[in-house]
C-alpha cells in the first residue's frame, strides 16, 4: 500500500513538473503567494489587492494574499513564523532591522531578475534609497516607502496660547529648534501638550533622530562599530531635549501617552504618511511643516520600509516576479499615494500632488521632495533588537528631572559597545 | 498422546476482567495523556534540544554548540539582576497575595447580610482577561492617570509609578495581587467553612482568646489549603509576563525584567532562540525545585486530621 502511494505520487509529481517545466498554467500549479505587512489600511489593502489582480493577467494560476500583523510585534511575528517553519513568500521590512535581514542571507537577491525584468528600470530607483537594502551590489529588499519626518501643527492650539506658529517662524527665517521649543514650552504651559516625537514613548529611542541629527549627533560610527553616544553633539542634543522636557515642559513627560491627532497638542514629529489619521470631523487648522534646524543647519531625517522575499520559500521565483510587477514604474506611481516612492522620476511635484491630495504643492515640495532627497535614514544595526533594548535600559536614567546627561550617555556607551564591536 | 481433546475450554478469552479494567482505565486517561505528551513532555525534550543549538532563525543556521548557551548563562552579566527582580517580584507577590487573601477570608467568613456581594467583587478581577486589566492599570498608574489623579485631591503628589524602578516594581506586583488574590480569597473561604465549629467552643470553654483560636485550630487545620495556594502563587509568579509586557516592558532600566520577560526578549525579540531556551531550562529548574521544597515542607508545617 504504501510505496504504491509513493509511486502514485511521485507519478504525479513527475508530471505536474513536467508541465509546470512547459510553462502550462494548470489549476495544478497553482501558487498562493502571502505577503506579511504591518498596515492593516483598507485604501492599502485595495491597492495591494489591485495589483495582485493585475499580476494574475500574466500569471493566472497566482494568488496572492496580504497578511496584516499588529506593528508594535511586526518582527517579533515574523521571525516566529520563520522559526515555526512557516515563513511568508514576502515581507515587509522595518529599517532598523534591514541590516539584519539584508546580511542574514534570508532574502532572495533582487537586483538580476528586476534588472531582466522588461521596463523595470531599475536606473531610475535612486541609490540613496536602496543603499541600506544593498549588500555586495546586491539589492535584497526594495525600499518601497521613504518617509520623511515632519513636524505636524495644530494651529488652532498653539495660537489660542499665544505663541509663534511654524509658519510664521518660517516666514521670519527663525525655524530652528530655539525658537521651536520655545512654541512648544508656550503651549505646554498653557496647560496643552507642546510636542510630542511620535511613538517615541520613551521606549523607541531611535526616533529622537528626528531631533538630535540637528546637532549632528550620531548613536554609532557610521562602520557601526563604536558608540557614539558620549559625544558632545548627542550630549549637546539630549541635553536641549531634557531641558526641553523637564524645564520647560516643553514635551509631555515619562509615562504620559498623548495622541496629537486628538487635537490637543500643538506640535508632532513623525512621518508624512500619519497624515492620513488627521480627523475629518471636528477638524482643526494644521499644517505640516519640515524640521527645524539644528545647530548643524537644515537637515531631513527619513524613515524607511523595504519588501523582500525569502530565499527558503518554496517559490520564491515567483515571489521575485511578483517583487518586480508590484515596484515597477506603473506600479509605483500605485503606491505613491500611500508611500514616498523611491524612483526619481516620481519624486516631483505633479505626481506627488496627484497622489496625496491632502498636501498643498508647497508641502509637498518643502518637506516631502526635499527630504528624500536630502534624508538620512533611522539609525538601524546587526543585531538591533538587542542593542536597542540595551540601550533603552540605560536610557531610562536619562528621563528623570534631575539626570546627569554626560554621565547616563558615558553609560549607555559602556553598555552597548560590547554589542557594537561584536 | 492420550491428552484429553478439550483445547477450546483451556483457552482462556484475551480480553480478561483484568485487561478489561486496565484497557479502560487507559482510555479514560488517553486524552489527558495525549495532551501532556503533545504539550508539554515533547515542547519540555524540544527545548532542552534547543538550549544544546546555536539557532540563527534568519539565517536559518542550527549548529550544536553543546554546554555554549549554559557557560553564556553563568557569564551573563544581566542574570544576577534579572533573578533578584524575578524573586524581589515572587517574594512579594506571595507574601501580599496570600496574607490578603487569607485576611479578606476571615473577614467574610461571617455571618452578615450582604458580604456575598463583596465575595463577589473581589473574585470578580479573576475572571477579568488578564491583558484588558492590565491596561486599564496602566491607564491608572500613568504620571497624570486616575491614581496620581486622586492622590492630587488629597493634596499630596504622586510618584510616576510606571517610571521609577522601585514604584514600577510595586506596582507590577500590586496590579497582579489585585488581579488574582480572589482565587486564593475563596479557596482560604471553603477551607475556613470546613473547620468543625465544635472545636471553637471547647476552645472558648478551654479558655483559648480570638487570636488563640486562629492560631492553635484555625491555621493548622487550614494548612493543607494553605500549602496548596502557595504552590499555586509561586509558581504563577514566576510565570508572570503580560503585566509586565504591558505596564513597563522590562524597564525602567532592567529594574522589572523578570526570568519569563527577559527569556522572551532573548527568543523572541533578540531571535537567540538557543539561548532564550538555556533559560528556560533555568525557569524549569527553579520551579520544579521550588515545588518540590514546598512539598517537602507539607510533612512538617501541614496538619492532616486522619
Amino acid at each position: 500500500m504504501k510505496t504504491n502511494h509513493l509511486k502514485a505520487s511521485a507519478a504525479i509529481a513527475g508530471i505536474v513538473l513536467g508541465l509546470a517545466a512547459t510553462g502550462t498554467a494548470w489549476a495544478q500549479d497553482a501558487v498562493n503567494l502571502r505577503m506579511t505587512i504591518w498596515s492593516a489600511n483598507e485604501a492599502h489593502l485595495a491597492t495591494f489587492n489591485e495589483i495582485a489582480e493585475g499580476f494574475k493577467a500574466t500569471h493566472p494560476n497566482v494568488t496572492v494574499s496580504f497578511e496584516p500583523l499588529p506593528f508594535d510585534s511586526y518582527t517579533t511575528t515574523l521571525t516566529t513564523q520563520i522559526a515555526g517553519g512557516n515563513p511568508p513568500d514576502l515581507a515587509w521590512i522595518l529599517e532598523t532591522t534591514a541590516a539584519d535581514f539584508v546580511n542574514s542571507g534570508a532574502l532572495a537577491p533582487l537586483t538580476d531578475a528586476f534588472a531582466a525584468t522588461e521596463g523595470y528600470d531599475l536606473a531610475d530607483v535612486t541609490e540613496q534609497a536602496t543603499a541600506l537594502w544593498t549588500k555586495d551590489g546586491q539589492l535584497f529588499a526594495y525600499p518601497f516607502s521613504t518617509s520623511p519626518f515632519a513636524i505636524f501643527a495644530n494651529n488652532d492650539v498653539i495660537k489660542a496660547a499665544g505663541a509663534k506658529t511654524p509658519a510664521e517662524l518660517i516666514a521670519a527665517g527663525e525655524w530652528n529648534w530655539d525658537n521651536a521649543f520655545a512654541t512648544a514650552a508656550t503651549v505646554g504651559q498653557s496647560g496643552k501638550t507642546g510636542l510630542v516625537v511620535r511613538d517615541f514613548k520613551y521606549q523607541v529611542w531611535q526616533n529622537m533622530a528626528s531631533i538630535w541629527n540637528g546637532w549632528g549627533a550620531t548613536p554609532w560610527s557610521a562602520d557601526g562599530k563604536t558608540c557614539t553616544f558620549a559625544d558632545q553633539p548627542m550630549v549637546d542634543a539630549m541635553t536641549a531635549i531634557h531641558k526641553a522636557i523637564f524645564t520647560d515642559k516643553a514635551m509631555p513627560g515619562p509615562g504620559e501617552d498623548i495622541d496629537f491627532f486628538a487635537g490637543e497638542t500643538g506640535m508632532t514629529i513623525t512621518q508624512i504618511s500619519r497624515a492620513s489619521l488627521l480627523p475629518t470631523e471636528n477638524p482643526f487648522d494644521w499644517d505640516l511643516v519640515p524640521l527645524p534646524a539644528g545647530p548643524v543647519g537644515e537637515y531631513a531625517v527619513v524613515g524607511q520600509a523595504g519588501v523582500g522575499a525569502f530565499a527558503a520559500g518554496a517559490n520564491v521565483d515567483t515571489a521575485v516576479e511578483f517583487l518586480a510587477y508590484m515596484t515597477n514604474p506603473e506600479n509605483s506611481q500605485k503606491l505613491a499615494q500611500f508611500f514616498p516612492p523611491a524612483r526619481a522620476s516620481l519624486l516631483n511635484a505633479e505626481t506627488l500632488a496627484a497622489t496625496n491630495p491632502l498636501l498643498s504643492a508647497e508641502q509637498i515640495d518643502n518637506v516631502v521632495i526635499s527630504g528624500i532627497s536630502n534624508g538620512v535614514v533611522l539609525p538601524g544595526h546587526t543585531n538591533f533588537a538587542q542593542i536597542q533594548q540595551t540601550i533603552r535600559a540605560s536610557l531610562d536614567s536619562l528621563w528623570v528631572a534631575d539626570a546627569d546627561v554626560a554621565a547616563v550617555l558615558g553609560n549607555v556607551c559602556s553598555s552597548v559597545s560590547p554589542l557594537l564591536a561584536r | 498422546m492420550s491428552l484429553p481433546a478439550e483445547p477450546m475450554q483451556q483457552k482462556r478469552p484475551f480480553w480478561t476482567m483484568a485487561r478489561r479494567d486496565a484497557a479502560a482505565g487507559y482510555v479514560f486517561i488517553a486524552p489527558q495523556l495525549v495532551g501532556i505528551i503533545t504539550f508539554v513532555l515533547v515542547p519540555l525534550g524540544l527545548v532542552f534540544w534547543y538550549s544544546l543549538h546555536e539557532w540563527n532563525v534568519l539565517a536559518s543556521t542550527f549548529n550544536y554548540v553543546g554546554a555554549a548557551n549554559y557557560q553564556m548563562l553563568l557569564a551573563d552579566p544581566n542574570l544576577p539582576s534579572v533573578l533578584l527582580a524575578s524573586a524581589i517580584f515572587s517574594v512579594g507577590l506571595v507574601i501580599l497575595n496570600m496574607s490578603l487573601a487569607l485576611l479578606l477570608a476571615v473577614l467574610l467568613d461571617q455571618k452578615l447580610r450582604g458580604l456575598v456581594v463583596f465575595r463577589t467583587l473581589f473574585f470578580s478581577p479573576v475572571v477579568v482577561s488578564l491583558v484588558a486589566w492590565t491596561i486599564v492599570w496602566s491607564f491608572l498608574l500613568q504620571n497624570n492617570g486616575g491614581i496620581n489623579g486622586m492622590l492630587a485631591m488629597l493634596g499630596i503628589e504622586g510618584p510616576n509609578w510606571l517610571r521609577t524602578p522601585t514604584t514600577a516594581l510595586i506596582s507590577v506586583v500590586v496590579v497582579q495581587v489585585f488581579k488574582n488574590v480572589g482565587l486564593n480569597m475563596v479557596l482560604f473561604l471553603a477551607a475556613l467553612q470546613g473547620v468543625p465549629k465544635e472545636l471553637y467552643e471547647a476552645a472558648r470553654v478551654d479558655g483559648a482568646g480570638r487570636f488563640k483560636q486562629f492560631r492553635r485550630i484555625t491555621l493548622p487545620l487550614i494548612s493543607p489549603t494553605i500549602l496548596l495556594t502557595s504552590i499555586i502563587t509561586v509558581v504563577g509568579s514566576l510565570q508572570v509576563f503580560a503585566q509586565i509586557a504591558v505596564l513597563t516592558q522590562g524597564g525602567p532600566g532592567m529594574s522589572t525584567t523578570v526570568l519569563v520577560y527577559y527569556l522572551y526578549q532573548q527568543a523572541f525579540q533578540f531571535h537567540f532562540f538557543g539561548y532564550g531556551s538555556t533559560l528556560s531550562i533555568l525557569l524549569f529548574v527553579i520551579v520544579a525545585a521550588l515545588t518540590f521544597a514546598q512539598w517537602q515542607l507539607r510533612k512538617r508545617i501541614v496538619f492532616y486530621e486522619n
